[in-house]
């Protein structure tokens, strides 16, 4: 066999050689063991800058911080499940937001426990336990959370001959969702403009209002034949008949909506705000009113994970925990007007007295401080909740945005969709 | 084995070991040449599709991994979705909107820039330009003129007092915006490919014809089109696969990437996209393998009648050209 010792040599070299070039010559150099860098994936705006993760690093030395933002929470998601699948290539923390968190808390075996004393009590109770898995590992720390309050354009309400001072919209608006339709209705009468942007959004605040909606609690798809769903599909729109502005959130036209006054409220979660001002950045007359219809209502808000699948656990555990203390929350609520999930921020004096320039300087710390008080329900949101608010979502598109079914139409095609969801 | 091989040599002359190295040079060194894209085709190429009809075979989720073994039954599921359908003529109609204007003006195109131009090379470089533009981009720039009520489209419209089009919320208007992309951006590279072939053509064809008097349109239609039959095949043959593959240009067309609310731009890949990460109830490989399965049939297919029509088509013309002449 010495024969062919070369020619094997040769082979065994240019196939090593050819695999350096297929894995595009990946070595790492081994380097200091004690500098570690640890990634953080969030998505939209979580309010977290450079400059609070350099003020991490210096009190922490050997530590390097890498922050990569998805642009929305479908992006996030898809690329968490994907990787949580494929066992490698998440982020050391991984932002969650709460609409499909249930799909994730299924498999939070394939993430870090992240109970300790240390953050005990921390969170509003319903926050916290729902980040509690069924052997009760704490396996997701708290952001935000997402008060809502409705968003008004002073100038539109003006116009239309109704008060424009934040203070008396909160009153005018004051009542049930009925009620938040028959203002809308007056003032239609005399505006051009719409009296809110889409029935997408509205349903969405009437169902965050519903302790079980499109799942019961144990884990059943009831969408289709729960009564609450179909008889707010059914008033929604109808009110949007007459009230809608037929836009679909997050599109094209509905970014241009906000800026060429289509339409005069919108639902307003606490995240909500720099959305708003992103998307009409010239617009001078858009205010807050602290009030909602029925009562209070949480739209969203987040959590950061830690999957099991990282190097550095540990480390990761304890930065989670610094960027959600009260302390880093704040900073947070400033920048972006995500409301913190903490317990001690709830009525702190700095974040009362937060105020938003860009809403005519609209005290949002007060506000949404009440708006946190009045949400008194937590909606079950399990594994299948996400999809089937997506197909629910289509549907009012079908009937309020492109009208190319009726209502009725739309919801026979619903209910297939969900069907077919398996 | 040395021994034997020697012990059965039938030639006098005795093999030496540099000899032997010499022919193995001669045998086996061009096949590790050129293994390197074979290997890389394996990995890259064979396998995944191999391994995706193993996966078809299977209930698997994302996370969950391999399940129980299903047979035929994720096929079974997939041709049994209206969705599916849905896209699968979608598909079809965005492929027949974007490909046969797209070698038609392709060929226009190539057609003039053969010509006797001044600045020639500028010309042909300023038809690839739009190549060159992420097809993300492009899709985010023409998603805003298409926007339905503040699109630059639909204001020129209105502007001239025609009443807008649905460009998102209507079935057609959507796959025409869609195959507007996709023209603009392979148009131009579709051109230089038949320009490169027209190039190759012999001048002295054109130069016979035209002594027998034949008009520039008669030349193009009797000497360019069929003497450019292999070129037009692999144009025709790319652009379909191309076309039935198309992603990037519907998914980013609205914000959602999930083909609209009724499903009006959904495309066989976008659905396979969806069923396997997607958010409308993704997770399941099985059911995305089986559809990806189906769709490598299905441009199998179209791929064979296209073939065999570009064939029928430009042999017939080259046969009546001869037998006329």
């Amino acid at each position: 066999m010495s024969t062919s010792r070369r020619t094997t040599a040769a082979a065994v070299a240019g196939i090593a050689a050819f695999a350096m070039i297929a894995t595009g010559c990946a070595s790492t150099p081994a380097g200091d063991d004690k500098e570690i860098t640890l990634t953080v994936a969030t998505f939209n705006n979580f309010g977290y800058t450079d400059e609070l993760f350099a003020e991490y690093e210096d009190a922490n030395p050997g530590i390097k911080i890498v922050h990569n933002k998805a642009a929305t929470s479908n992006d996030a998601r898809t690329n968490y499940f994907t990787k949580l699948g494929a066992g490698s290539g998440l982020a050391d923390i991984e932002a969650v937001e709460i609409d499909w968190f249930a799909e994730l808390l299924q498999f939070s075996d394939k993430l870090y426990d992240l109970s300790s004393d240390e953050v005990d009590g921390r969170w509003l109770d319903w926050k916290s336990e729902a980040a509690t898995d069924a052997d009760g590992r704490l396996i997701a720390y708290g952001t935000d959370i997402g008060p809502e309050a409705i968003c008004y354009r002073a100038d539109l309400f003006e116009a239309a001959g109704l008060p424009s001072d934040r203070d008396e919209v909160a009153e005018l608006l004051t009542g049930d969702w009925d009620h938040y339709y028959s203002v809308g209705e007056k003032f239609t009468a005399n505006s051009d403009a719409a009296w809110f942007d889409g029935a997408g959004a509205i349903m969405q605040g009437v169902l965050n209002q519903e302790e079980e909606t499109l799942e019961s609690r144990d884990g059943e798809v009831i969408a289709t034949t729960n009564p609450v769903v179909k008889d707010a599909y059914d008033s929604v729109l109808a009110a949007s008949e007459g009230l809608s502005a037929g836009l679909q959130q997050w599109t094209k036209d509905w970014e241009a909506g906000f800026a060429s006054g289509a339409f005069a409220t919108t639902l307003c979660p606490s995240w909500f705000l720099g959305n708003i001002e992103g998307m009409s950045p010239d617009v001078t007359t858009w205010d807050i009113a602290n009030v909602f219809p029925n009562g209070g209502g949480n739209w969203g808000g987040s959590y950061l994970t830690v999957p099991d699948q990282g190097d550095h656990k540990e480390e990761a555990k304890a930065l989670a925990a610094w960027l959600t203390d009260p302390e880093q929350q704040l900073k947070a609520f400033v920048k972006t007007g995500n409301f913190p999930s903490q317990v001690d921020l709830q009525t702190a004096d700095e974040l009362l007295a937060v105020t938003r320039p860009f809403f005519n300087d609209a005290p949002s710390g007060e506000i949404f401080a009440d708006r946190a008080v009045a949400v008194t329900v937590a909606p079950y949101k399990g594994t299948k909740y996400f999809p089937v608010m997506n197909e629910l979502q289509n549907a009012l598109v079908r009937a309020d945005v492109t009208k190319n079914m009726s209502p009725a139409e739309s919801w026979d095609q619903f209910v297939k969709d969900v069907a077919a969801l398996g | 084995m040395t021994t034997q091989t020697l012990s059965a040599e039938r030639r006098v002359r005795r093999i030496t070991f540099s000899h032997r190295l010499n022919r193995w040079d001669v045998k086996v060194s061009p096949y590790l040449y050129i293994s390197p894209f074979f290997i890389l085709f394996g990995l890259t190429g064979l396998f995944p599709l191999v391994y995706t009809a193993y996966v078809s075979m299977f209930d698997w989720h994302i996370i969950g991994g391999q399940g129980d073994f299903v047979g035929l039954g994720n096929f079974e599921w997939v041709l049994g979705q209206e969705r599916f359908w849905q896209a699968l003529g979608n598909t079809f109609s965005i492929f027949l909107l974007s490909a046969v204007p797209q070698v038609i003006l392709a060929m226009i195109i190539a057609a003039v820039l053969d010509q006797n131009l001044r600045a020639k090379t500028f010309w042909r470089m300023g038809v690839l330009v739009p190549y060159v533009v992420a097809p993300v981009a492009v899709s985010l720039i023409f998603s805003n003129m298409f926007a339905d009520q503040h699109g630059l489209i639909n204001n020129t419209l209105t502007s001239i007092g025609l009443s807008p089009v649905g460009w998102h919320s209507e079935t057609i208007p959507s796959h025409l915006a869609i195959a507007t992309m996709v023209n603009f951006r392979w148009t131009g590279y579709n051109a230089l490919i038949l320009l490169a072939g027209m190039q190759a053509i012999p001048r002295d064809y054109y130069e016979a014809a035209m002594i027998d008097g034949a008009g520039r349109v008669r030349q193009f239609f009797s000497i360019t089109i069929p003497s450019l039959r292999p070129t037009l095949i692999f144009v025709i043959i790319t652009s379909t696969i191309g076309g039935l593959q198309i992603f990037d240009e519907p998914r980013m067309y609205d914000t959602y990437g999930e083909g609209g609310a009724s499903s009006q731009w959904l495309t066989i890949t976008m659905y396979i996209y969806i069923r396997a990460f997607g958010q409308s109830g993704g997770g399941q490989f099985g059911h995305a393998a089986a559809a990806a399965w189906i769709l490598f049939l299905i441009i199998v297919v179209v791929g064979l009648i296209n073939l065999l029509i570009t064939r029928a088509l430009v042999s017939s013309t080259s046969a009546s050209k001869r037998s006329k002449s």
